[in-house]
């Protein structure tokens, strides 16, 4: 069997990676792929932590942020393709026009 | 080393390398193959914690539906090949700086916990069944359950009403 804190690693690695690639990248839907990976790398530690405790609302909870996700993407690509209708670009160094 | 472990560790590789390469791909559409990959393995990491009905409802919802539509977003703005603008030398170093002290924190978190290795002792069998999750979710969770169905029809209403042309502004450019 494997022990439950190779889950919490790799977790934590998945979200590193996550907060990585939307620390470096400048497009916006590459960003967005970023904010889902460490999203799925919460999931993941979430149903670790339900096995470790064998409580069964941390797979509720890893049901409510799928559905949460699913809503927040496509809001989030809608505003996407806005946004590249109004400046023909969705590159994040472009997008600051509520800057003070 | 049993089958599990080696079980383990191949899709671990797996899942991290497909992360790396959804960071480091030119191609948008790359990158969004790459993040199923990494979702497939995580279903199968569900499946050995013993969640099956999670596994099914990731890959349905995020390697299913959540990708297609990122694959039908990037194909729209045919923002596949987009280019990397010059950025402030800086930065790129600051974030993997930033990332590896965060990395450093979690490994100091997870290891320092006493109980670093110890083995669960296996479930019970009905331990993460599709039932019992419907038995929980329909009763302890009844409520958040129907909120939820009211989160996902505000946001598809707000996608549509987003997109939508605005009659009178592009009136003047047809």
């Amino acid at each position: 069997m494997i022990p439950i804190s190779y889950y919490f690693a790799l977790s934590a690695i998945l979200f590193a990676l996550g907060a990585l690639g939307v620390l470096i990248r400048r497009n916006a839907i590459i960003i967005f792929m970023s904010v889902e990976l460490m999203l799925n790398a919460a999931n993941l530690l979430f149903v670790a932590f339900a096995r470790a405790n064998e409580a069964l609302s941390g797979q509720v909870f890893v049901f409510f942020v799928i559905a949460v996700a699913a809503a927040e993407v496509a809001v989030g690509l809608a505003l996407i393709v806005v946004i590249f209708r109004n400046r023909q670009s969705i590159d994040i160094d472009e997008m600051s026009n509520l800057k003070g | 080393m049993n089958v599990e472990l080696i079980l383990f560790f191949v899709l671990a590789a797996v899942a991290i390398g497909a992360a790396l390469g959804m960071l480091f791909s030119r191609n948008a559409v790359y990158s969004a193959l790459f993040l199923i990959l990494n979702f497939a393995t995580v279903a199968v990491f569900f499946l050995l914690l013993g969640a099956p009905f999670i596994a099914m409802a990731q890959v349905t919802v995020y390697a299913g539906a959540i990708m297609v539509l990122f694959l039908f977003v990037i194909m729209l703005l045919g923002a596949e090949q987009i280019q990397h603008q010059a950025r402030r030398g800086w930065q790129r170093p600051l974030a993997m700086l930033l990332t590896l002290v965060l990395l450093a924190e979690s490994a100091y978190l997870i290891f320092t916990r006493s109980d670093v290795l110890t083995v669960l002792p296996p479930a019970a069998s009905d331990y993460g069944s599709p039932q019992s999750i419907g038995l929980l979710l329909f009763s302890e969770y009844l409520l958040p359950f129907e909120v939820t169905s009211i989160l996902l029809l505000a946001a598809m209403v707000g996608a549509i009403v987003l997109v939508k042309e605005d009659k009178k502004k592009s009136g003047g450019r047809k």
